[in-house]
């Protein structure tokens, strides 16, 4: 599937929430069910901070595709992080790097993703963007 | 439900709004508080046509708004028992205010190898201003540490308060822990060796009667918009004989009696402190706030705070998970911060939000203070008299529902 493609799929799945409880039960869920991430990768180069919640971000790239793994101490965060995970990872730094992520807004989480939160995760889609930059470089 | 209560909530027009469509408890007081009728009609005429720059023009708006702004200092003066009006210096704030003294004080009285005593639970503003004034003049800061009720370890006094101390620093109420400091106590030892007292009174002029002549203190710092006043705006009470020592901090206009380019002169106090057009229509709106809050029925306003804070103790501790910090029951007031087991801060306050419950989450300008009980992100509900008990209950069950979402 394609980064578009999957972030319809996840647009589909919130559509079916009618209220903003719903949601929230569902990313805390989606956060409690985030594949662990490794403690000796939780070094301080992988550490995102922000002054409310802290995520942690590492990559691994295997035959020219881009495998990212989070974490954050915060559940609503590392929900929302799992979907970032689930957009991002299995594709090309290329396709990363032009992958414009529309979905956030589409199924109302924008306001995380607003500067003023400081949870980590403005900062986490930039160190993804930022990965996929160096890695395209480095296999030109 | 308390009438006396109810109606005051009537002065204030931003706890009548709906978040999310929700009714907003408004439960982050610490942070910043809403403003009465009186001063946002205040703030909206002179904004509207009472505008003319202070001090310094013979033309009618001009008279108009030094007016204001005298007697707002008047005002501050009465309201915290200062012995003289130029004791009080307008700043934009506690942050500023204390950024002044660093800086003066610093140049005027403290030399290389000297220290400054600084209480382990302080907001950052009232930690980094004496940093940098040591990074300048090769001073350095001690810490005078608080125990695990968050009481502050006056018995280290005497021992703390060496010959090489030039100035302690301490909160009147921490915005953490929510705990009444014994800043008399402190006062009254430092004096004993002739060290002055600075009182951080962001949290401490809202919730305790403060009087400059009977604490004693040599500088009391405070911001107006925690007190129901205009944000931008602040009080700098220092004692004559310190202000008079100290040289200007910002240069300006309004601060001199002569400039020339081989040198100037400079004004008496309280304008040396005051370079420039200050917020004169802020200030004119913190005068308006104090004359609203001393017009309260204090008795009414006291008991109401007492009985939100034991409440607050009583129905928090009860919850299952949740720590409390600043536990020592008689010098607290209704701020409440705390962790709950398994939570992330972050996530309660995320939730609580969106129930229309207004909270603080996070190291709440205050890592030191995080730190010495192992916590990296705290909730914080911190009430003014305005919030009702009802709110209280409500906040409590809030939060238990939020917390068997989270787990
Ligand atoms: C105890 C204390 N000191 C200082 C400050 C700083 O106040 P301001 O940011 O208004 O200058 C605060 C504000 O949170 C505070 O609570």
């Amino acid at each position: 599937m394609s980064i578009a493609e999957i972030q319809k799929q996840i647009e589909e799945e919130f559509s079916f929430f009618t209220d903003w409880m719903e949601k929230y039960e569902y990313l805390i869920e989606l956060g409690k069910a985030l594949a662990p991430f490794p403690e000796e990768r939780k070094r301080p180069e992988n550490l995102i901070s922000g002054c409310q919640s802290r995520v942690w971000l590492a990559v691994d790239v295997r035959d020219g595709v881009v495998f990212f793994l989070a974490d954050s101490d915060a559940v609503i965060t590392k929900g929302i992080v799992s979907l970032l995970i689930r957009v991002f990872s299995g594709h090309t730094p290329q396709e990363i790097l032009e992958a414009d992520i529309a979905f956030i807004d589409q199924i109302g989480l924008k306001e995380h993703l607003s500067p003023t939160r400081a949870n980590g995760l403005v900062s986490m889609i930039k160190q993804i963007k930022m990965y996929a930059v160096g890695l395209s470089v480095a296999g030109k | 439900m308390n009438a006396y209560i109810l109606s005051l909530r009537d002065c204030f027009p931003a706890l009548q709004q709906r978040v999310y469509g929700k009714p907003l408890v408004y439960l982050d007081n610490a942070a910043t508080t809403q403003k009465p009728l009186p001063v946002l009609s205040l703030l909206a005429e002179m904004e509207r046509g009472r505008n003319g720059n202070i001090h310094r023009a013979v033309h009618y708006l001009s008279a108009q708004c030094t007016e204001l702004y005298e007697s707002a200092r008047k005002t501050i003066c009465r309201f915290i028992g200062a012995e003289h009006e130029h004791e009080i210096i307008f700043t934009s704030g506690a942050t500023a205010a204390i950024n002044l003294v660093a800086f003066s004080f610093g140049e005027a009285f403290v030399k290389e190898g000297d220290v400054v005593l600084v209480g382990e639970a302080e907001h950052h503003s009232n930690i980094l201003p004496w940093q940098l004034m040591c990074a300048r003049k090769g001073a350095r800061i001690r810490v005078l540490p608080i125990d695990d009720a968050g009481r502050l370890r006056i018995d280290l006094l005497p021992d703390l308060l060496d010959d090489g101390v030039r100035l302690v620093a301490v909160s009147h109420i921490g915005n953490v822990l929510g705990l009444v400091n014994p800043v008399k106590r402190v006062i009254e030892m430092a004096h004993e060796r002739n060290i002055p007292v600075l009182i951080d009174g962001a949290q401490g002029v809202v919730h305790e009667h403060v009087n400059m002549l009977d604490l004693n203190c040599d500088f009391y710092v405070f911001s107006g918009h925690k007190l129901f006043g205009p944000t931008g705006t602040g009080i700098l009470y220092g004692k004559e004989h310190w202000l008079e020592q100290m040289p200007p901090w910002q240069g300006g206009g309004d601060m001199i009696a002569s400039v020339s380019f081989a040198g100037s002169t400079y004004a008496s106090l309280p304008l040396k402190f005051e370079a420039g057009t200050p917020n004169f229509i802020g200030q004119s709106g913190l005068g308006a706030a104090i004359e609203f809050v001393s017009a309260l029925d204090r008795g009414e306003v006291e008991a109401h705070l007492h009985l939100l804070t034991q409440k607050g103790m009583t129905l928090l501790q009860e919850v299952e998970g949740l720590t409390m910090f600043g536990t020592d029951a008689d010098q607290k007031i209704p701020l409440f911060s705390f962790s709950v087991e398994g939570v992330h801060a972050a996530d309660l306050a995320t939730l609580l939000d969106k129930m229309g419950y207004a909270v603080r989450s996070g190291q709440m300008c205050a890592e030191p203070t995080l730190a010495r009980f192992g916590q990296t992100s705290l909730l914080r509900a911190s009430l003014a008299m305005y919030n009702t008990d009802e709110e209280l209950e409500c906040f409590v069950t809030a939060l238990k529902k939020v917390i068997s979402m989270l787990r």
